[in-house]
């Protein structure tokens, strides 16, 4: 895992890498695909959300949650409760034995709005708790979890269990969260409606600056001393503690941005394909979203959104054509990231594409490897750490 | 920085210890690996500990550092309880420890890993936002000079040698300036030159602060103890100058009778 | 007093009735409690061993109706022994081809394992389709015992029980009675001495492993007598096993033991009163908290590291 990223580059590398992602999903995509087939990438996008967490929390972090479709799903229903809430006004309700309530607890018999719901009428509440509840159901877990130092793979099979418990909750409560459908039918944004092609191609946008901005702040985190302290924990976890750091609030902190991450990511799923539902909770999409970052490269914030977007592309395309085929695949490539190319595409084009790219000027230019410099160390005041084992650029 | 002592270390009885261990017990499921332990480390001192394999003498440096908890005892640290700390508290207050295998970041850089060790920006936050300014380079060069790596400081830390992965380890105990600076074995694997350098070091570091030491090498313990307790199955067997243990009985009978 | 029989009746069966969960729970959690619990393996495919079990049976049983029917209330004693047999070999192919490389990556593993899961689950998927099946039962394990006129207790119920208690003794006399076992626990402490006196640690890996997974077999083989089987039959129980064998203390076998009866009959009992998915939510949560508040599991012994 090392030698990939030996070699990796600094600033310009990290910024041209960016700016080929900027473009890929601001320029390209826009202008090559029809509408239905965008706001499909801007779904796939949102997953991209959950996988920049992974990359920081399992990547650098070194923890393996296998729940983080929880998050994605507290910060979906946090966005579709206030979605539903507006799209159930008494007027479009009327026919319902309790108008102005959720049409699935009218089907619940509930009559009356349940409290959980009441401050879901407010926007800015709700935009709050996207964020708020799952990073504070992250500080929970984390604090009960790497306080008392559970192990690794204690932690991943917890997190399992909780998405686990979750969905089940989810489906249990049908008048209070819609059960196994999920809330659906959402309309309006305060007013705005979110159907149509204008709308979803606006909120595509969105979506895509919100993920930048992800990425960007997680390369803040990484480039940061907080960054080289998780590399430096995941290898000498004793070492670090016994210089004096608090390693579990160290690991606190990237699981509870991690949520947030995906919280966010759910969120603009419920805003972009118009619902939510515990399908997107529970075990099976939680570690779906960990292999996007194992395909992308789990070092890499950059390679995960590209894993994302392949992964999906693949799930969607084989799904339609060869549904027989699609769990093999997807099985098979579990095994074959894991266990053959650790650093997934990141790692690839660590040491094949940019040589490959290298032979041509343009390319060189752009892409290429400077003359093997040894990282020297000049005795420059407040400079950024260059983070040559810390990000990688695809 | 610490004022320097005055006083010869050797003979300097401080009126209160730095470091007070008393009727300190760790039990393992019934088996005491440290067994009613009493051990006094006085300012400016280098106290060695030696005994044999399994006499408890890392598991006493695990108690201190706060890695095992005891059973019963006090371990008093400046005054300040260290039994009921957290392990970073510890170290904060001013606790060094090296663990017996250099335990170094070895993908990181020798600077790099001296300024991991610089106590500032150790909360969450302070990571985040952590500059490297002059002040910390500066200090990073002047403890890469006290443990002969200046010239490597660019260096991979994996590429160092085993007893320059040792010195690394040190110093970056060195950059926390502890108060108490406690070595597992410094010397193992070490080749005889570099066992002399790090006597030097270690001669050269105990000004102004008090080192606990763990070694087998007896030639070594000669040359840095100012003290030596004998551990033998978790008890002080014995305690004293270099030369009182080596000619007390009781020593000999554990070292030879096994 | 017609109440207090009725009462008794019902503590009876609902005792029973929590301690058949006990039996499904601990088969499982058996052979994850040697390849996690002993050898620190992950194997987030346990579950599709039990199914590969369960379809060795079906298949067994559907072979003996239409060839030896006159077999037929026996050939269930010969389909355990066969899913145990052929779990075991493609536990073993498993570990040759993939677990043996992942030695140090635990959590590589489990991604690894999770991915072989699901290349399982759609292989069962292309051969048996994807509609649950059942085999057909000897007549001698179906319909129930009843001691009285208010009790009754299922025989297929029974069965299970029989088989668990077995299974337990067995793996409790290999692990800790037999050279066998004494090589594995030693190979587990301490691999490199144990390469030092001789052992061949990676036949012991491999031979434990495939045992492991020849109890899931088995398992899978018992599951038949009490439902029907569907391509992601054993997936379903993966991580209350996981959780089961991780609240037990890993490398703990009479942790194991205790802590499947302690989650079966909370659950159980939990059910009588409440519907069975908050019973599994409250049990699992419980579970949760507990192994935060005791993190090493409720069976470990303290060492000096």
């Amino acid at each position: 895992m090392k030698n990939a990223y030996e070699s990796l580059l600094g600033g310009k590398q990290g910024a041209i890498g960016l700016l080929v992602l900027a473009t890929l999903i601001l320029v390209v995509f826009p202008l090559l695909l029809d509408t239905f087939r965008l706001n499909m990438v801007g779904k796939y996008l949102t997953y991209a959300f959950v996988a920049v967490g992974l990359v920081l929390c399992w990547g650098y972090g070194g923890i393996l949650s296998l729940g983080q479709g929880i998050f994605f799903g507290v910060g979906g229903y946090c966005m579709a409760m206030f979605l539903k809430l507006e799209a159930s006004d008494p007027e479009s309700t009327k026919i319902q034995s309790t108008p102005g309530i959720p049409d699935f607890m009218d089907w619940n018999q509930i009559t009356e709005l349940p409290m959980m719901w009441q401050p879901f009428h407010s926007f800015s509440f709700a935009l709050l708790a996207v964020i708020a509840v799952p990073t504070l159901l992250a500080l929970i877990i984390g604090v009960a979890m790497f306080k008392r130092r559970v192990g690794d793979v204690y932690f991943s099979i917890v997190t399992q269990a909780i998405a686990a418990i979750l969905t089940i909750l989810i489906i249990g409560q049908q008048g209070l969260t819609g059960g196994v459908n999920g809330i659906t039918d959402l309309k309006t944004l305060l007013g705005w409606d979110i159907r149509p092609d204008s709308s979803k191609v606006i909120l595509y946008f969105v979506n895509a600056f919100l993920l930048l901005g992800c990425v960007l702040l997680g390369r803040f985190i990484l480039t940061s001393k907080l960054g080289r302290l998780l590399m430096a924990m995941r290898d000498k976890e004793e070492r670090v503690r016994f210089s004096g750091y608090d390693v579990a609030s160290f690991k606190i902190f990237v699981f509870c941005v991690a949520a947030a991450f995906s919280a966010i990511g759910g969120a603009m799923f419920a805003l972009q394909v118009g619902f939510m539902s515990p399908s997107f909770v529970g075990i099976v999409p939680s570690i779906e979203m960990v292999i996007f970052a194992a395909v992308g490269g789990r070092m890499s914030l950059l390679g995960a959104v590209y894993g994302t977007l392949l992964v999906s592309f693949g799930k969607t395309y084989f799904s339609e054509s060869f549904p027989e085929l699609w769990l093999y695949l997807m099985g098979g490539l579990f095994i074959v990231v894991v266990m053959y190319f650790p650093n997934g595409i990141a790692g690839l084009w660590e040491t094949h594409g940019r040589k490959w790219l290298s032979r041509y000027s343009l390319g060189k230019k752009l892409f290429g490897v400077p003359e093997v410099k040894a990282r020297v160390f000049t005795a420059k005041p407040v400079e950024k750490a260059a983070p040559r084992e810390l990000e990688t650029t695809p | 920085m610490k004022s320097v002592a005055t006083n010869s270390p050797a003979g300097f009885q401080a009126a209160k210890p730095v470091l007070a261990i008393e009727g300190l017990t760790v039990s393992f499921d019934g088996f005491k690996a440290v067994n009613d332990l009493n051990l006094y480390v006085d300012r400016n001192e280098v106290h060695v500990v030696i005994g044999p394999n399994g006499a408890g003498k890392t598991t006493v440096l695990d108690l201190i550092c706060g890695k095992t908890k005891s059973t019963a005892g006090s371990i008093e640290f400046e005054g300040r309880e260290l039994t009921k700390m957290r392990e970073y508290d510890i170290v904060r207050a001013g606790v060094g420890r090296k663990f017996q295998n250099p335990s170094i970041y070895e993908n990181l850089t020798v600077f790099e890993n001296l300024e991991m060790s610089y106590p500032a920006g150790r909360k969450v936050f302070g990571a985040l936002f952590f500059k490297r300014s002059a002040q910390v380079i500066a200090r990073v060069e002047e403890v890469a000079g006290e443990i002969f790596l200046s010239d490597f400081l660019d260096k991979q830390a994996d590429l160092l040698s085993h007893g320059q992965k040792q010195w690394l380890e040190i110093g970056m105990l060195l950059m926390q300036d502890p108060a108490l600076l406690m070595l597992d074995e410094p010397v193992a694997g070490m080749s005889v030159s570099e066992r002399v350098q790090t006597a030097e070091l270690l001669n050269r570091i105990s000004q102004g602060r008090s080192v606990l030491v763990i070694e087998h090498d007896m030639e070594f313990v000669k040359s840095i103890a100012h003290r030596v307790t004998v551990l033998h199955q978790g008890k002080v067997l014995a305690e004293g100058s270099m030369e009182a243990v080596q000619s007390n009985p009781k020593v000999i009978e554990v070292y030879l009778g096994h | 007093m017609e109440w207090l029989s009725d009462f008794g009746a019902i503590a009876v069966m609902q005792g029973f009735n929590g301690l058949s969960v006990f039996c499904v729970l601990l088969l499982m959690a058996l052979g994850l409690a040697i390849i996690f619990g002993q050898m620190g393996v992950i194997n987030m495919a346990h579950g599709e061993f039990l199914t590969v079990g369960a379809y060795t049976t079906y298949v067994i049983s559907s072979l003996t109706l239409h060839y030896v029917p006159a077999m037929q209330p026996y050939y269930f004693f010969f389909a355990i022994v066969a899913s145990f047999f052929i779990a075991g070999a493609l536990g073993w192919l498993v570990e040759w081809a993939m677990i043996s490389k992942l030695y140090h990556r635990p959590l590589d593993t489990l991604l690894a394992t999770w991915g072989l899961s699901l290349v399982m689950q759609q292989a069962f998927r292309s051969i048996f389709g994807a509609r649950e099946v059942g085999a057909e039962m000897p007549e001698w394990i179906m319909g129930s015992w009843a001691p009285t006129a208010a009790v009754d207790i299922p025989k297929n119920g029974l069965f299970v029980m029989g088989l668990t208690f077995l299974c337990t003794a067995t793996i409790f006399l290999m692990l800790y009675r037999s050279r066998w076992g004494l090589q594995v626990r030693a190979t587990m402490q301490n691999r490199v001495m144990s390469r030092a006196v001789g052992i061949n640690t990676k036949k012991v890996d491999r031979m434990t492993f495939a045992l492991g997974c020849g109890v899931a077999g088995v398992a899978g083989a018992a599951f038949t007598t009490i439902g029907s089987t569907g391509p992601t039959a054993g997936s379903l129980y993966i991580v209350d096993t996981f959780l089961t064998v991780v609240f037990g203390g890993a490398a703990s076998l009479v942790g194991t033991i205790a802590s499947a009866f302690t989650i079966a009959q909370a659950q159980s009992i939990m059910e009588f009163f409440l519907s069975g998915s908050m019973a599994k939510v409250l049990t699992l949560s419980a579970v949760i908290l507990i192994l935060m508040l005791r993190p090493q599991g409720l069976f470990s012994i303290k060492v000096r590291k």
